[in-house]
């Protein structure tokens, strides 16, 4: 379960917009709580250097970044959020083969209807789980 | 010279849950083999077959991504630290 803040939740889907139209990505930094429930604190968006509709690669200086303020913050980076910009917010293929901790949290934001649909996946062993996502 | 290794949450249990390792050697390469020593578990994390940096793998030197800096012949001093980072992708 991934505990998510309203505020959060809006600067990510704030961020998925503006990259429109090429996906979008950030890291989650929060805590993992013992019973599986995640708290997200902060969101750090990144640059896509792939810079690309279809795929994304987190920016590796951006990443050093949001780790610094993850630890500045007493916390860890949770996971990674990205858009897709003509697709259901669903992991495809390549999230899965290329998902790069076991436990990490994978947002999915889809840009492909009027509205933004945000959800939220584990990805272990090449297969991803749907968990849910608690507005705050 | 002992340098600080930080791990990312996805290398830390092949090296006993530790969240840094204290490593030695004059280059990034010399303490990779540092770390491998203390920690088997991690070399092919690390490094390829043929003994090159994981491309699945960013190592920053303080600030600075060490693929500008001579990858593993990358000198490193005590007060350095390296941290490890994923290559995060998608589709």
């Amino acid at each position: 379960m991934l505990l998510l803040p309203a505020g959060v939740y809006r600067q990510i889907v704030a961020a998925c917009l503006d990259g429109y139209p090429l996906e979008a990505c950030g890291l989650l930094i929060g805590e993992e709580g013992a019973s599986g429930e995640a708290q997200v604190r902060a969101s750090h968006p990144a640059t896509n250097a792939a810079a690309s509709a279809r795929v994304y690669t987190v920016e590796p200086r951006d990443m050093l970044r949001a780790d610094r303020e993850a630890e500045e913050i007493g916390a860890v980076l949770l996971g990674v959020w990205h858009s897709h910009t003509h697709t259901d917010a669903f992991p495809s293929p390549t999230d899965v083969a290329q998902a790069p901790d076991p436990g990490w949290h994978y947002v999915i934001v889809s840009l492909r209807d009027s509205e933004p649909v945000l959800r939220s996946y584990r990805i272990r062993g090449g297969r991803s789980e749907e968990e849910a996502v608690v507005l705050q | 010279m002992p340098v600080d290794v930080r791990l990312p949450t996805v290398l830390r249990p092949a090296a006993g849950g530790a969240a840094k390792v204290v490593a030695e050697g004059e280059t990034v390469g010399e303490v990779f083999a540092d770390v491998v020593r203390q920690h088997p578990g991690l070399r092919d994390q690390l490094l390829t077959p043929e003994g090159t940096l994981h491309r699945h793998l960013n190592v920053f030197l303080n600030d600075d991504d060490i693929r500008y800096l001579g990858r593993l012949d990358a000198k490193v001093s005590e007060t350095d630290t390296l941290t490890l980072m994923p290559a995060v992708a998608g589709g």
